[in-house]
């Protein structure tokens, strides 16, 4: 190993090259904290061809690698171990350009989420796709993750908005997938490669779709009774037609934890349920009209009030909150969970009454803040790590509310991403047949597995694990 | 008929049972048609076993009749909707239902697909297999963008279901990005999960004629202007079976929406003539049927700044007779009756502005030779056999020479 290191230092110079110390300790984890494993060493690339190089030096050496943007992932994606090196990239944070007439952007894939936007504003354009860490995560890791947002209701995920992707095979080899106005050429390898969490290869430039900043927007503010009432006035927003931008819950542990800080945003703390919807669109008239009906079908679905806030610093002041809810729910307890699971729209209710249970039974104080326009929940569970039997409650009250989902019709993950964290899950939804062609699938970008191995597909849950299953198919 | 064929015949017989149809093409080339999922992955392990050729079919004409194949393996026996939920805005349909039936089907329960794929009445299957999205991809995405999960029978028979029912899921490779658009190079699509929209409250086409470059222009200036329309499409005299060529603008939503839209757009492109709402539907209609009545379909992936050129380039190779652009959508498609070497040189010139040309359908001879995606990148051409070997690994799926 030592040999590869100093070729990895040849290619990227002394200084970005971590070996020990504190410096390996930031990259022992991501923004899951139930995961702690340094790597064996980390490299800082500064441009896309000295990303070639070091893949090429791991690659020839057989050393297992980890491509790593902000660290915020929340299932243990961006985590190596002993024997594998991070490569971080950060460096490569350049928008290369920014193609107004056709509304698009090319970027590095360490450019931070929001920053993307910051610059294109002057447009009138943005990068839609808007995860609640976009202040620190980027363009690469939202690729791999497939990140989505409270605006990816009406606007959709990363996958719909990633056209052409500069990709190192993790054998080192540079190839162009999709093309500029995002038609694949053959199969689609953008869509495949989206949301394939660092093991199909390393993305270095990454051509996304931009869309005009809409003129006028409307947020409305209900709160509820009952957690019931706000997961069917839900439905009965959907139902109505009027596709809002975002549509997003908090229930009352969550409220109270927000107002109780620094982001209080003025929601009502004796409310069981506040629902956030936001509706926008180029006329001010269809726009009011539009919540105007919204808050009426909110307001007959047992909503105690709305407020419709318009101005740009009062739906500031209503989004904050939300946009903070992990920050100031990280700050109640020395540890969270922050979990992700999609249900069916129609199935919230009851999960939401299921998850509560769930709680109570295991002793966990556990507030839900999520995407409810999508049925992607997310509840948040508040912890003390030092604490072993706490641990395990939270373990199985985590493995608990997965199990309703999915028993509900749902699936383990709407966003974060399977990683390490949710492997033994992944068997609940996919069987061995399903998970066997993913692995294979994988095999295809990487025949010798060095690019960020052991995550997303349980390797003994595939198919030649089981007793009486068909032998593999060759595989190049 | 020869003997190996009524071997083949036989076998795929005593295999299904009750349970699919077998028949033969007016070629003599067996044909069957399983009615589940389970009965399709039986015939492609048989055939994987036996080393037999077989073509995928919806039934519709949509895949060439005239690839060699020992069999032909259809959807027609897979047409049931088997759900509908309304309140969660999905569905699940099996491949070989027509596009027809399935519409009806949801407009049942108020919802919409905002699908209008060029082509009569064709089955869900091949619409996804083909990727073939009309002009509502100016508003709503391509038909990818509307798969939630899907069942695939790989080329050796195994049942692969990616995805799920939910509207947002990262669990697992995209496995069904990978299937939609594919041309069936990685087994039959059988069923699909499919994401609904609520049946839009208002629902309005404009148009206006002119002569090409004029309307483009108008397009340009009412994508800047206003509301991302659902459909904003320039059609050629031979789509429409007008005089001159066509900007349509559809728009939908709530009353309110619509309203205004149609305001912003009328102040931006003068006279657009608002279609009767039958008229409107009929309009559609004809401009997805007309889109695809040539024996040859196709179409490039080109920016908005380069659709003029685009379609310069296919006027200059093939002719202007039957040609669409999908303003905001970035496609501009074509269909008529071309040669191979015709549409060589095109794909060749459309290659150098990094437009990539797919041909959707043509004969067996013209696809053979050029493929539906004619020569990979550098280094995908690899990738992408190495892909096919996991979903097809004796290659028992007919599919041009050269694409894996
Ligand atoms: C407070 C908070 C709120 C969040 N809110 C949301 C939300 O609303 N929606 C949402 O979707 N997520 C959310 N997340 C999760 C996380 O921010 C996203 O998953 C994000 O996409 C990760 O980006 P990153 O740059 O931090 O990637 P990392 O965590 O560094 O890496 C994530 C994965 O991407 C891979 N990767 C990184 N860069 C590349 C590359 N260039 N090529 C190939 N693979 C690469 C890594 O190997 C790893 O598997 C939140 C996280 C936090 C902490």
């Amino acid at each position: 190993m030592s040999t590869v290191l100093d070729s990895l230092s040849g290619i990227v110079g002394e200084r970005w090259v971590r070996t020990a110390g504190p410096a390996l300790d930031t990259y022992a984890s991501d923004g899951l904290p139930t995961i702690n494993s340094p790597p064996r060493a980390v490299v800082i690339p500064g441009n896309r061809d000295e990303v070639i190089a070091v893949v090429r030096t791991l690659a020839a050496a057989n050393v297992p690698f980890v491509a790593r943007g902000a660290g915020t992932g929340l299932s243990g994606g961006a985590v190596g171990n002993d024997a594998s090196v991070v490569i971080a990239l950060t460096r490569l944070n350049r928008i290369i350009s920014v193609d107004t007439v056709n509304r698009r952007a090319t970027v590095e894939p360490g450019v931070v989420n929001a920053r993307l936007s910051d610059a294109t504003r002057p447009h009138g354009l943005h990068y839609a796709p808007d995860p609640s860490s976009q202040a620190a995560c980027t363009i690469g890791g939202n690729v791999a993750e497939n990140a989505g947002g409270p605006h990816c209701l009406k606007y959709g995920v990363t996958s719909n908005h990633i056209l052409e992707l500069e990709v190192v095979l993790p054998d080192g080899e540079l190839i162009t997938l999709g093309s500029p106005a995002g038609e694949p050429w053959g199969p689609d390898l953008v869509g495949l490669f989206v949301g394939s969490e660092g093991m199909f290869g390393i993305a270095t430039r990454i051509t996304v779709r931009l869309l005009p900043i809409p003129g006028s927007i409307r947020t409305l503010l209900a709160d509820f009774s009952s957690v019931r009432q706000a997961g069917e006035a839900v439905s009965a927003v959907i139902a109505s037609g009027i596709m809002p931008a975002a549509l997003e819950m908090m229930d009352q542990s969550c409220v109270q934890v927000v107002e109780a800080s620094i982001y209080a945003a003025g929601y009502p703390t004796d409310a069981a349920a506040v629902l956030l919807a936001e509706f926008d669109g180029e006329s001010e008239a269809a726009v009011d009209a539009e919540s105007a009906q919204i808050a009426q079908i909110l307001q007959a679905n047992g909503a105690r009030s709305v407020r419709t806030a318009t101005t740009a610093a009062d739906r500031a002041r209503l989004w904050q909150g939300r946009k903070k809810a992990f920050g100031a729910l990280g700050r109640i307890s020395p540890d969270l969970v922050v979990q992700d699971a999609v249900v069916p729209r129609s199935a919230l209710p009851d999960v939401l009454d299921e998850i509560a249970a769930i709680a109570k039974r295991y002793r966990i104080r556990v507030s839900n803040v999520f995407h409810a326009g999508d049925g992607n929940l997310h509840p948040n569970l508040s912890f003390d790590g030092r604490n072993a039997d706490e641990r395990r409650r939270v373990e199985e009250a985590a493995g608990a509310i997965m199990e309703a989902c999915i028993a509900a019709g749902g699936t383990i993950t709407g966003e974060h991403g399977v990683g390490s964290d949710k492997l033994r899950y992944m068997p609940l939804i996919f069987d061995a047949e399903t998970l066997t062609v993913m692995r294979d699938t994988r095999l295809a970008w990487d025949p010798a597995g060095l690019a960020n191995p052991g995550k997303v597909v349980p390797i003994h849950a595939c198919r030649e694990w089981h007793a009486g299953g068909r032998a593999r198919k060759a595989v190049a | 008929m020869s003997g190996a064929e009524l071997t083949i015949e036989r076998r795929v017989r005593s295999l299904l049972g009750p349970d699919g149809v077998v028949d033969t093409n007016p070629a003599g080339v067996p044909r069957v048609a399983p009615r589940t999922t389970e009965a399709c992955a039986l015939i492609l392990e048989a055939a994987a076993s036996h080393g037999w050729h077989v073509r995928l079919g919806g039934g519709s004409r949509w895949t060439s009749d005239d690839a060699p194949a020992d069999l032909t393996l259809s959807t027609r026996g897979l047409t049931r909707v088997t759900r509908v939920s309304p309140p969660d805005l999905m569905a699940t349909a099996e491949a070989g239902i027509r596009w027809s039936e399935l519409k009806r089907a949801l407009a049942d329960h108020g919802a919409w697909l905002p699908w209008d794929p060029p082509g009569a009445d064709r089955s869900l299957g091949s619409i996804i297999a083909t990727g073939t999205a009309g002009p509502l991809r100016s508003g709503f995405g391509s038909v990818r963008d509307h798969l939630l999960g899907l069942t695939l029978v790989t080329g050796d028979g195994r049942i692969v279901r990616p995805g799920g029912q939910v509207v947002k899921n990262v669990a697992g490779f995209d496995l069904t990005r990978l299937a939609a658009g594919s041309f069936g190079a990685f087994g039959l699509i059988t069923a699909v999960h499919l994401r609904l929209r609520s049946v839009p409250r208002a629902d309005v086409t404009l148009a206006r004629t002119g002569t090409r470059d004029e309307l483009l222009q108008m397009a340009f200036a009412i994508r800047d202007a206003g509301e991302a329309p659902a459909a904003l499409e320039l059609a050629s005299p031979g789509i429409t079976g007008g005089s001159s060529w066509t900007l349509a603008l559809r728009l939908v939503g709530s009353e309110a929406a619509v309203h205004e839209a149609r305001r912003v757009a009328a102040g931006t492109a003068g006279k657009l003539e608002e279609l009767a709402p039958a008229d409107g539907a009929g309009f559609w209609n004809t401009l997805a049927e007309n889109a695809a009545r040539g024996e040859v379909t196709l179409r490039l992936g080109v920016l908005p700044a380069g659709l003029a050129d685009a379609l310069d380039l296919v006027t200059h190779h093939l002719d202007e007779e039957c040609l669409t652009a999908t303003i905001a959508g970035g496609a501009v498609r074509w269909t008529g009756a071309g040669s191979a070497g015709q549409l060589r040189l095109l794909r060749a010139a459309a290659a150098q502005r990094e437009l990539p040309l797919t041909i959707e359908r043509a004969p067996w001879d013209i696809l053979s030779a050029l493929g539906h995606f004619g020569a990979y990148r550098e280094g995908v051409g690899r990738l992408v056999g190495s892909l096919r070997r996991v979903f097809d690994p004796t290659g028992v799926l007919v599919i041009p020479a050269g694409e894996g």
